[in-house]
């Protein structure tokens, strides 16, 4: 055994840390058993995650939880550990370490690994108790010793580390300020719209910004007292428990300076990380390398690789160090940023801003590369981002949709994709790569998205890289793979309803041509199927923006009016709640005269039905009852068609709720939504439920303690009853339910799926979820279908009769009898 | 040889192109009944007699798509380019020559005089 021992290099790591623990890892895969290894760590702990400091702090995190290498670990790898002694000296010439406590081991190769210090200000008051640093479990440790709810926290330095205790410390309650040095938080990774942006979203959450602020002196009680406050040069004075400085690290060179190695600002490693004596490599934040030094993980990986290349001498690699991104999330706020994010004379920028989801993106680019991004509020699409970015790669058609990341893209993006190295993370919401995503397809003989889904929960979130995972199956089935889960929606595409939906909202279409492009349709301009399907889709995706295409309308919706058998129209005004005046019946009888109308009916939802109007009456029609106040009934739409209503307690001797106020409250602030399909409301005044509300779409039934809410149900050749949503006291959460619903509904549905069959397919449960048990959704639902509303609720009746008399829409081109 | 006339067509002006809509249709009122003028995305020109074969719906009302409308009635899919309902569905209705020159619309009903 000795003989054998005697026979392997000494190899000793001084640094228990990241960089040093990820060099031996890739030493013993390239050379198990060719080293005695010994490790020293200055902290007692064994190698844990630092980047995982803050969720620490923020008790998110246990301690066991961010152990990178475990005791055991060092046990079965028979590598000698030795915790909380730090290396005082290194003897180059007799290859000898010695430990602060007199520990000595002699060495083949040495491994620095020693990482680096927090930068400490050296002010006045920097000692006192309550002022310290951020960088180790031990500082941890200590600020969690203070830190309570309702004390004051003083951060000082507004970059990565400063906002991430920031962070951890506002969570566990204290009241916190960050003061930064430069006008910007975080300006080595963010531009200024994004910091802007940043530090507006900290304010809400509670912080205290100060920008360009200088730190002047810690006060305290005395020389030596706790500290009780950070005083700015301006004579600003922040009350303080606890100070944190997070002003930046320096390499930690101590040692190798004294040992004699030649150090800069690191110390200096060639690009095999070796050091000025030949058995010594260096590796880390201590280094410096080609005038750089480091703090992000990524280099620091692939210094490890080289280092352990040459230190198990198995191949000549050299270190090149390249691009790296920055991702944070700082309460739930995703950043991500990338190269030369900043730009310069010689770029170009693409942005995309949405104020309402505080989202702001920057593409830069130099030429047609893409050079620098900056994501702020929506970091799903970084992977790809840096991906394009590493690859500097031309970006060609991509210039126009990438800013609306991959999904946008992939329309045609199959051979990025099969360029795409493995690594690149293809979901960002639970970062899985296209290499396990294609492993996981091969490994397990996944052939949809579904199977995808479940095995490794790639596109299982926000959804929005379901095309790169459809790419990657197709890429990786080749033929075998049967796209559509979902039927298409029809002969012109491959894409189900949903699909389609997901994507015009997910890449921003805003046009049917848009989404024809992106999504590949086979047919030119569609056909009379889907065009009126995209065409509501639109509508409803993009509410104020989108410009309704009347030539992709069905007829009636088109004239406004119901064709009939005979080519003629029917015209319904609304009558809101079913109730009418004397003044209205008496245009209604009028226009009938005038325009010899040869019949009138009374519909089942208590509206006057004109039938056998001539196309060519119908704007003096909509004329003359527009005068006498009527307006368009949107019988003939894909939208709320009618409320109707009992007389409730107003004058029935049973009635125990207002129903008819109820029922004209609906409907004047539902009439204009466009639906996938009619939309019928009732309100009966009480459980007689004489207007019938349990066959509508929306049925409310006013009961003694308020009113019943029912949904899904329907007349037509195959009747459905209505199913009880909730119960609810009020007429304001009567409406509030109701919009929410029709939203959900609206937003959801396929085109020409009423709800009866939408609540069968998705189930009442699922419904009930979201408007019941889920306020601040309801009430978002709610939100949106007032804000939708402000765009439709335009009597189109009063629109057409304002044309001019020739309207081309309702007269012959020529007549040539 | 459209099925209307035989010889030499008489082409009427009916209009400008402008007076189309992209993707829709205008009827033309006729001693032989309305004619439905069909412009496609491509500005193709067709015209037929304004009534499905199936029930005689006002085919000048339908979507317009490709080379194709469907009817408003029923949802056939009529030709534009051969009268012929498509699909599993049977039927013809009548065609008529239409052709722009300069911006106008001419369309044809038969016989020269």
């Amino acid at each position: 055994m000795n003989m054998i021992a005697d026979m392997r290099q000494k190899l000793v790591v001084v640094g228990n840390g990241m960089a040093g623990m990820r060099t031996v890892e890739e030493i013993l895969q390239r050379a198990p058993g060719k080293f005695e290894i010994t490790v020293f760590g200055a902290e007692p702990q064994p190698n844990y995650d630092r980047i995982m400091l803050s969720p620490l702090l923020a008790g998110d995190k246990s301690f066991a939880q961010i152990v990178l290498n475990s005791h055991e670990w060092y046990a079965q790898n028979q590598i000698r550990l030795i915790a909380g002694e730090a290396v005082v000296a290194v003897d180059t010439a007799a290859k000898l370490v010695t430990g602060a406590a007199g520990t000595q081991v002699h060495y083949d190769v040495l491994l620095l690994a020693t990482g680096s210090d927090p930068f400490v200000l050296p002010l006045p008051g920097v000692a006192r108790p309550g002022v310290m640093t951020f960088r180790s479990v031990a500082d941890v440790e200590q600020m969690l010793g203070i830190a309570a709810p309702g004390k004051k926290a003083v951060v000082i330095g507004g970059g990565l580390l400063g906002l991430e205790a920031a962070h951890g410390l506002n969570l566990r309650g204290m009241e916190v300020s960050v003061v930064h040095l430069m006008p910007t938080l975080m300006e080595r990774q963010l531009d200024a719209s994004a910091a802007h942006l940043l530090a507006k979203k900290l304010t809400e959450r509670g912080m205290a910004i100060y920008t360009e602020a200088h730190t002047e002196c810690f006060e305290g009680e005395g020389e030596d007292g706790p500290v009780s406050a950070v005083r700015l040069k301006d004579g600003t004075r922040l009350a303080a428990d606890l100070v944190v400085m997070a002003v930046g690290i320096r390499p930690n060179v101590t040692l190798a300076k004294a040992s004699g190695l030649v150090c800069g600002r690191g110390v200096l490693v060639d690009a095999a990380m070796r050091t000025s004596d030949p058995a010594v490599f260096a590796i880390g934040e201590c280094i410096e390398f080609d005038k750089q030094c480091f703090g992000l993980v990524a280099p620091i990986w692939d210094m490890a690789k080289v280092a352990a290349d040459h230190i198990c001498e198995v191949a000549q690699s050299a270190f090149v160090p390249v691009a790296t991104g920055t991702r944070l999330k700082v309460s739930g706020i995703e950043m991500f940023s990338a190269g030369a994010f900043a730009g310069d004379g010689t770029t170009e920028d693409v942005v995309l801003r949405d104020a309402a989801r505080g989202v702001y993106k920057r593409l830069v680019l130099r030429g047609d590369v893409l050079v620098g991004v900056v994501c702020f509020g929506d970091a799903r699409d970084a992977g790809w981002y840096f991906e394009l970015l590493r690859s500097g790669a031309p970006v060609g058609e991509l210039r126009e949709t990438m800013i609306f990341g991959p999904v946008a893209a992939s329309g045609g993006a199959e051979d990025s994709l099969a360029l795409l190295a493995d690594s690149a993370e293809i979901c960002g919401c639970n970062g899985v790569s296209k290499g396990s995503i294609c492993q996981a397809i091969a490994t397990h003989g996944l052939t949809s998205v579904d199977d995808v889904r479940a095995r490794t929960k790639a596109s299982a979130s926000c959804g929005s890289c379901t095309g790169l995972v459809e790419g990657l199956l197709k890429l990786s089935l080749g033929e075998s793979y049967a796209a559509q889960t979902q039927k298409p929606m029809c002969k012109c595409t491959g894409h189900g309803h949903d699909e389609v939906r997901r994507r015009i909202k997910a890449a921003g279409l805003k046009s049917i041509p848009d989404v024809m492009q992106a999504l590949e349709w086979r047919t030119p301009d569609g056909c009379g199927a889907c065009r009126p399907a995209l065409n509501f889709y639109l509508i409803a995706a993009w509410p104020g923006e989108y410009v309704d295409d009347a030539q992709s309308r069905f007829v009636n919706e088109r004239m406004h009016a119901n064709i009939q058998k005979d080519g003629t129209y029917s015209v319904v005004p609304r009558m809101w709640g079913g109730t009418t005046s004397a003044k209205e019946l008496r245009a209604i009888a009028d226009v009938v005269d005038k325009f010899n109308i040869p019949e009138v009916k009374v519909t089942g939802g208590q509206r006057i039905d004109m039938l056998g109007v001539r196309k060519e009456d119908l704007q003096a029609v909509w004329r003359d009852l527009n005068a006498a106040g009527l307006v368009s009934g949107h019988a003939y739409g894909k939208a709320l068609r009618t409320v109707k209503t009992c007389v409730g307690s107003e004058w029935c001797r049973f009635g125990v709720q207002d129903s008819t106020a109820m029922g004209i409250a609906l409907e004047k602030t539902t009439w204009g939504s466009w639906h996938p399909h009619k939309v019928k409301l009732a309100v009966s005044g009480c459980p007689r439920n004489c207007a019938e509300a349990t066959i509508k779409d929306f049925g409310v039934v006013a009961t003694e303690a308020g009113w019943d809410l029912h949904v899904g149900g329907n007349g037509g050749i195959k009747v459905r009853a209505t199913e009880l949503l909730c119960k609810v006291t009020t007429e304001a959460e009567v409406m509030e339910y109701c919009c929410a619903f029709l939203q959900l509904y609206r937003m959801e549905a396929r085109y020409l799926e009423r709800t009866a069959p939408w609540l069968e397919r998705v189930g009442l449960k699922y419904v009930q979820e979201r408007i019941v048990e889920n306020a601040p959704l309801r009430k978002q639902l709610f939100a949106d279908f007032l804000y939708a509303q402000k765009f439709m609720q335009d009597d189109p009746w009063a629109q057409q009769a304002a044309e001019p008399k020739a309207s081309p829409k309702f007269n012959a081109m020529a007549e040539l009898v | 040889m459209m099925d209307g006339f035989a010889g030499k067509a008489v082409f009427i002006d009916i209009g400008a192109l402008e007076d189309i809509p992209r993707l829709g249709a205008r009827s033309v009122k006729t001693a032989l009944g309305d004619i439905a003028v069909f412009r496609n995305g491509q500005d193709e020109l067709f015209a037929l007699r304004d009534a499905c074969p199936h029930k005689q719906g006002v085919l000048s009302q339908g979507i317009v798509h490709g080379r194709s409308v469907t009817c408003p009635l029923h949802g056939w899919v009529i030709s534009l380019a051969t009268g012929q309902a498509e699909g599993l569905d049977e039927g013809c209705t009548q065609r008529f020559a239409v052709k722009q020159e300069d911006g106008r619309v001419y369309l044809s009903l038969g016989h020269a005089a």
